[in-house]
């Protein structure tokens, strides 16, 4: 792999030992994917919850943070994804001390290193939305796939070791998706029934992330009548990133780089797969549940937006979430702070739901948190979060944001 | 005994020896494992109830979130990680947590990895070549 003069004096260690060490991560990371080089990238995203970084990870962030501030402070604007605990709000949960004191240190360590914490998986929403062709160091999968696809902007999944590290050197591999020849179509899907809420969005990614063989593969999506809500794209990308590892997809006459089928498949498209209504309803299907039985209601995976809290504050006010169950609703901090101003807030924990900031649902030690609180049968509106819940020993049910709300305060699931 | 040599990519990590854990199934460190005991816990899983422990793990497709690139370092730290991991096609998430963790990976098999090595034979994972010693 190819280095300028600024690569091989961080390699030297002429610029500090933390951009040393990052660089030598990137070049293993560069060389495994055949990369030519290196390319500069405009911002970094971190994904680091604790439940992921483990306490051994925590002392890898703070020796880095150990360093002379010249030498650890990141190169580029770098934010990061959520955390694993509200720490105005996490007793109310039996989140256990242990997970809070690592969070405590890893925000300390962050903060050393000139992340800003912006605890977020919604950025594209809030802060600095990317701009087509703008090379990025984005971890999580669904806003990697948001500002590829609907930004057009150029981002490989950049997990927190590699964001970090592209953090402190200021560029990344350029491999995957930083190169035109990765961003064209491979796949087709031919959608023949409109989704119809955020929920079918979801469950529309998740049929197409399922279909996915590789990263690399692109599925283009066409008849799509017309331009979803960024919500609807929200939704959409995160499920086909969690079910298919996939950080790209064209969408005919909606994203960027897809005007029409010839922009994105270089010679004629393939067959395409037809989704229909039928396909979308056993999706559901395959997140059902036996009986009616119900311990907890979540609203996370992608957090929610400004325009989800409202419509969640509209449908709890004045209406108590059922005794037998727990309803948590999770969202970035910027979006809490907006929804204490406009009231959504008071409207949505005069329910008797909780409303976190700064957290998602499956990065907060979510196994030990339902052992804690004896929550198991779970219901979402977030095709995302079934695909990843059941391996922390959940039985996830599948239903919009209305049933969601209509079961938590019936106290059974309610479709 | 016939040794088989599998060539694929040129990989991460160190050379090991181990047994290997085989399935025609996709991985993600979040999604599929229970990482405090060391088994596969997603029920829908291929090896779910499985024990991977210092195994040459030899699955599909890396699939699911960005998390496993931190938690490789972290269960190799406690020594509850599988020894090697080999995939068909690895996802960039994968290639990071190898490297953060030094867990030796390789990935782009002349064939299907998946079908190339039973459940319980003995291999050798040669990162720095490509290559996979089958004994």
């Amino acid at each position: 792999m190819r280095l300028n003069e600024i690569e091989k004096s961080m390699l030297a260690g002429e610029m500090g030992e933390p951009r040393r060490q990052a660089l030598e991560h990137q070049q293993k990371v560069g060389r495994f994917f055949d990369a030519p080089d290196m390319v500069e990238i405009a911002q970094a995203h971190i994904m680091a919850d604790t439940e992921a970084l483990g306490a051994a990870n925590v002392e890898y962030l703070e020796k880095v943070a150990a360093y002379p501030e010249e030498d650890r402070h990141v190169a580029i604007p770098t934010i990061t994804d959520p955390r694993g605990a509200d720490l105005k709000q996490y007793k109310i949960i039996r989140q256990d001390e242990a997970f809070i004191d690592l969070e405590r240190r890893t925000i300390a360590a962050f903060e050393a290193l000139g992340v800003m914490m912006t605890d977020t998986c919604i950025n594209y929403q809030l802060f600095m939305p990317p701009v087509q062709g703008q090379n990025l160091a984005f971890g999580d999968t669904g806003v990697c796939i948001y500002s590829n696809s609907v930004l057009g902007a150029r981002s490989n999944y950049e997990g927190g070791p590699s964001a970090l590290a592209a953090a402190l050197t200021g560029r990344t591999p350029r491999y995957g998706f930083h190169l035109d020849e990765h961003r064209r179509g491979t796949t087709l899907f031919e959608i023949q029934d409109q989704p119809q809420n955020l929920t079918d969005w979801g469950a529309l990614g998740g049929i197409i992330g399922r279909e996915m063989r590789s990263y690399f593969e692109v599925p283009v999506v066409d008849g799509i009548e017309k331009a979803p809500t960024s919500d609807a794209l929200k939704h959409f990308g995160a499920a086909l990133a969690s079910f298919g590892s996939t950080p790209l997809f064209h969408m005919i006459g909606i994203t960027p780089e897809a005007p029409d089928l010839k922009s994105v498949f270089d010679s004629a498209p393939p067959q395409p797969i037809g989704i229909k209504q039928t396909s979308i309803e056993k999706f559901y299907d395959d997140y059902g549940a036996h009986d009616d039985r119900l311990d907890l209601v979540v609203f996370a995976a992608p957090q929610l937006s400004l325009v989800e809290l409202q419509s969640l504050a509209e449908m709890l006010d004045g209406q108590k979430v059922n005794t037998d169950t727990s309803l948590l609703v999770c969202t970035a901090p910027a979006f809490k702070a907006e929804a204490d101003r406009m009231g959504f807030t008071e409207k949505i924990t005069g329910s008797g739901a909780l409303l976190l900031e700064g957290v998602c649902f499956y990065q907060m030690h979510a196994r030990e948190m339902g052992l804690a609180n004896k929550w198991q049968r779970l219901m979402t509106n977030s095709a995302k979060l079934t695909n990843i819940i059941s391996g922390y020993g959940y039985e996830p049910v599948l239903g919009n944001m209305e049933a969601c709300v209509t079961s938590a305060i019936a106290g059974r699931i309610a479709r | 005994m016939n040794r088989r040599i599998i060539y694929g990519h040129v990989g991460i990590g160190p050379t090991v020896s181990g047994t290997a854990l085989v399935a025609s199934d996709n991985f993600s460190a979040r999604y599929d494992l229970d990482r405090i005991e060391g088994v596969f816990s997603r029920p829908t899983h291929k090896l779910f109830g499985e024990n991977y422990l210092n195994k040459v793990l030899v699955l599909n497709i890396a699939k699911g979130g960005v998390a496993s690139a931190w938690m490789l370092y972290e269960m190799v730290t406690r020594k509850m990680a599988p020894i090697s991991l080999l995939l068909n096609y690895a996802n960039p998430i994968m290639a990071q947590g190898a490297a953060h963790a030094n867990l030796p990976m390789i990935d782009r098999f002349d064939g299907d990895i998946t079908t190339m090595i039973k459940t319980g034979e003995k291999v050798t994972v040669e990162p720095k070549t490509g290559k996979i010693f089958v004994e």
